[in-house]
């Protein structure tokens, strides 16, 4: 038997597997908790569809690509912040971050505007223009903040979380021997991204 | 195994209980990440809430026992009933036995030393604890106590004045909480067994946690994100469910119960995992058809998870969709099934001993077959239109959550607790309890079937005369049934301070992992990594070595 050697405690043993597994269960719930909110808009399209229709036209597709673009960009930079780390390239792998959150915070800016804008245009909930629109038109803004909102906190938190790698990045906590903490964060930033992917097409783009 | 264990001579160790960290006094309890600690912590913070709940619940009992006030006005009945329900369910009964029992043991049942995440252990705790005064919050502060039942449903939850927002808040951090728990069992699961343990030579209680920890991740989210919504709601006025601006109530039933039915066996396959450690401990046989048992929780997870909308049958649903989901309610009997008729094969030509943990199992079986039974009469459509909303389905709620997952929680406090502590309670008191318990949830639950049949709707502060025969014997069993268990708690509580100390490794002659390490056990659960060369229940290889560890 060769457990003599194997005294030493197990969950001291650093196991990478284990920290992607818990990472990836964690997504999972995320997309759930999305998915739930998706369930709703397929329903509530189904039964208003020329409501939705009509109130689709009025989003502003141009701010809508500028933030897939941006997002899309950002998902890049954190990947290859990672690729720069595991090439030991402490700088250019901060830097890259840097660049990443950055884009998040564009994406928030453009993204207020958007939305001062739609409220402006009394879009909002509970204002008198909303109220008197059909049913449908009301769902589809609700959906269109709750969702949206939902999505821009996600982002927040992915910066915050980025940050916080930066900071482990620059103290050596994370390194090319021990990246795993960076490449969760980068999961986390993908899942925000890729849900941001879903929600373009249904509020811009279909019409 | 356990020929390694008697290999090393006890007491030259130190407990988890004697650890002495960089901490001092509570804050070495409430800042460790030892997965011992932290079941203990969830322990003492679910038996507390099951106090509250039971409280509630007598007083719910005393209210009805005449037609018209008794004791408080509707309002507070309304409070309490809702209070009752959001306790029972989501702070005792949905953490219950993972929470505790899980997290003590099954590092050790499958030879780990703590679970894959630690601090998230302990931060799914302090939400437990967050969203528990929360709910204390939602009770004191003006506004009053949450009044729409614990299923919260649209409209009256985003009309009602009560304190909402608080009480949808701690579900929501309790759902989180519960979360991260299935996340990382079933990751230590994966990651964490010991050399040699491979899946089939896994005790049972894992397999189960195995199963729920699934469940708790599938379908957890979905009532995080409805709550969420009703809360947004609530502040926003979005109208996602709120039929004046066009939203569909349904939908939120809808989603509701997506979580809410399997969260049902959220509670119920770990208190089957329980069973299915006790049963072939106190019969002295190996499980009966393990794989069967095994596969079967995967199967109450799969099927339970597609079932939802039988709470919804008086809704106005499609038939076709009421169809389908009539059959498949029907299919989640045969894996519930599987598992009674393997225990009760595992007792045959057994050497059975009537020892309190035992007890409580049989009871269990007792109680389950009523509680499902009663489930499959109501999953058939046309006799559901009479039962529905009336007390029969309160009786069958009661029997299948109380009946199960209280009583599986009762069992693994007789059959573990000493284990943890290292001190044993008074059998004679323990039995005497029991039957107390038994007898008087038989009293308090039985009758509402009759009720219930006979058409005394849920929920209702008033009843007409004639249904208070029932009322007066069910609230009687309430006070038969609050005593056993006030006897019961008594009787482990004393325990704990003066029980008789235990030192032997094997106190009931299991078969499993826990029984081959010290008495309470040590900081890192074993003196070395075990290395598992049979399955979990095979007596005839090992009884004399349990002899040598006696």
């Amino acid at each position: 038997m060769s457990t003599q050697e194997h005294t030493a405690v197990a969950h001291l043993h650093r196991d990478d597997v284990r920290s992607r597994m818990g990472m990836w269960l964690f997504l999972f719930t995320e997309l759930i908790l999305f998915g739930g909110m998706f369930f709703l808009y397929a329903v509530y399209r189904f039964l208003h569809q020329a409501d939705f229709h009509v109130a689709a036209k009025s989003m502003n597709i141009l701010i809508g690509t500028v933030n897939t673009a941006i997002l899309l960009t950002s998902s890049l930079t954190i990947a290859l912040s990672i690729a720069a780390l595991q090439n030991k390239k402490k700088i250019l792998s901060l830097i890259l971050q840097g660049i990443t959150v950055i884009f998040g915070l564009l994406f928030l800016v453009n993204k207020y505007f958007e939305w001062s804008a739609e409220i402006h245009h009394g879009n909002y909930p509970g204002s008198p223009e909303l109220i008197s629109q059909s049913s449908g038109h009301i769902l589809f803004f609700g959906l269109y903040y709750v969702m949206t909102g939902l999505h821009g906190l996600h982002v927040i938190i992915g910066m915050v979380v980025i940050m916080f790698m930066m900071r482990f990045t620059i103290k050596d906590v994370i390194t090319p021997d021990h990246i795993v903490k960076l490449e969760a964060a980068g999961l986390y930033w993908h899942l925000v991204d890729i849900i941001w992917i879903f929600l373009f097409p249904l509020f811009y783009l279909i019409t | 195994m356990a020929s390694d264990a008697a290999a090393v001579h006890s007491n030259s160790y130190e407990t988890y209980l004697d650890y002495k960290g960089k901490h001092k006094g509570i804050f070495a309890w409430i800042l460790s990440t030892d997965h011992k600690r932290i079941g203990i912590l969830y322990m003492v913070a679910l038996l507390s809430w099951f106090l509250v709940g039971m409280a509630l619940g007598g007083l719910i009992r005393l209210e009805l026992l005449t037609p018209g006030r008794t004791i408080v006005g509707p309002q507070t009945y309304n409070a309490f009933f809702t209070l009752h329900g959001v306790i029972m369910l989501f702070i005792f009964v949905i953490p219950g036995i993972p929470a505790v029992f899980g997290n003590f043991f099954l590092p050790i049942m499958i030879g780990a030393e703590d679970v894959a995440f630690p601090r998230i252990n302990l931060l799914s705790w302090y939400l437990y604890i967050i969203g528990g005064i929360l709910i204390i919050l939602a009770i004191f502060l003006p506004g009053g106590a949450p009044d729409t039942g614990w299923t919260f449903y649209i409209p009256y939850s985003i009309r009602t004045s009560t304190n909402m927002i608080i009480t949808l808040t701690a579900v929501f951090l309790l759902g989180f909480s519960s979360i991260l728990t299935g996340l990382n069992f079933i990751t230590t699961i994966h990651r964490l067994r010991a050399p040699g343990m491979d899946w089939f030579k896994m005790p049972l209680f894992s397999w189960a946690l195995y199963a729920t920890g699934w469940i708790q991740v599938i379908v957890t989210p979905i009532i995080g994100i409805t709550l969420l919504l009703v809360i947004i709601e609530r502040v926003f006025g979005v109208g996602i469910f709120d039929p004046a601006l066009g939203g569909d109530p349904i939908l939120f039933q809808h989603l509701f119960w997506i979580y809410s039915h399997p969260a049902v066996y959220i509670m119920a396959v770990p208190a089957m995992g329980v069973i299915s450690e006790i049963i072939p401990t106190f019969s002295r046989r190996t499980i009966f058809g393990y794989k069967f048992i095994a596969y079967s929780s995967l199967a109450i997870a799969l099927f339970g998870s597609l079932v939802w909308a039988h709470h919804m049958f008086a809704v106005g649903m499609s038939d076709s969709a009421e169809f389908i989901f009539s059959l498949l309610t029907f299919m989640v009997a045969i894996p519930s099934a599987i598992k009674v008729f393997n225990w009760t094969a595992t007792l045959y030509k057994g050497s059975i001993q009537l020892d309190p943990p035992m007890l409580y199992s049989l009871a269990f079986i007792f109680l389950f077959s009523i509680g499902g039974l009663t489930g499959i009469i109501q999953g058939a459509l046309s006799v559901d239109i009479h039962l529905t909303d009336t007390y029969f389905i309160v009786g069958h709620i009661h029997y299948v959550v109380f009946g199960t997952a209280g009583f599986g929680i009762f069992a693994a406090l007789h059959y573990w607790l000493p284990k943890m502590i290292g001190k044993i309670y008074n059998m004679k008191t323990a039995k005497v309890a029991f039957w107390i318990t038994f007898i008087g949830f038989n009293i308090l639950y039985f009758p509402f079937f009759i009720m219930g049949w006979l058409g005394m709707p849920r929920r209702s502060y008033d009843y007409l005369p004639e249904y208070q025969v029932y009322h007066v014997i069910s609230t009687v069993g309430s006070w038969i049934m609050i005593s056993g268990i006030l006897l019961m708690f008594y009787n482990l509580l004393k325990s704990v301070y003066t029980g008789k100390r235990v030192t032997e490794r094997n106190l009931w002659g299991g078969e499993t992992l826990e029984w081959t390490v010290p008495t309470p056990p040590p900081l890192t659960n074993f003196e070395k990594l075990p290395d598992v060369t049979v399955g979990p229940y095979e007596y005839k290889q090992n009884d004399i070595e349990v002899e040598e560890v006696k």
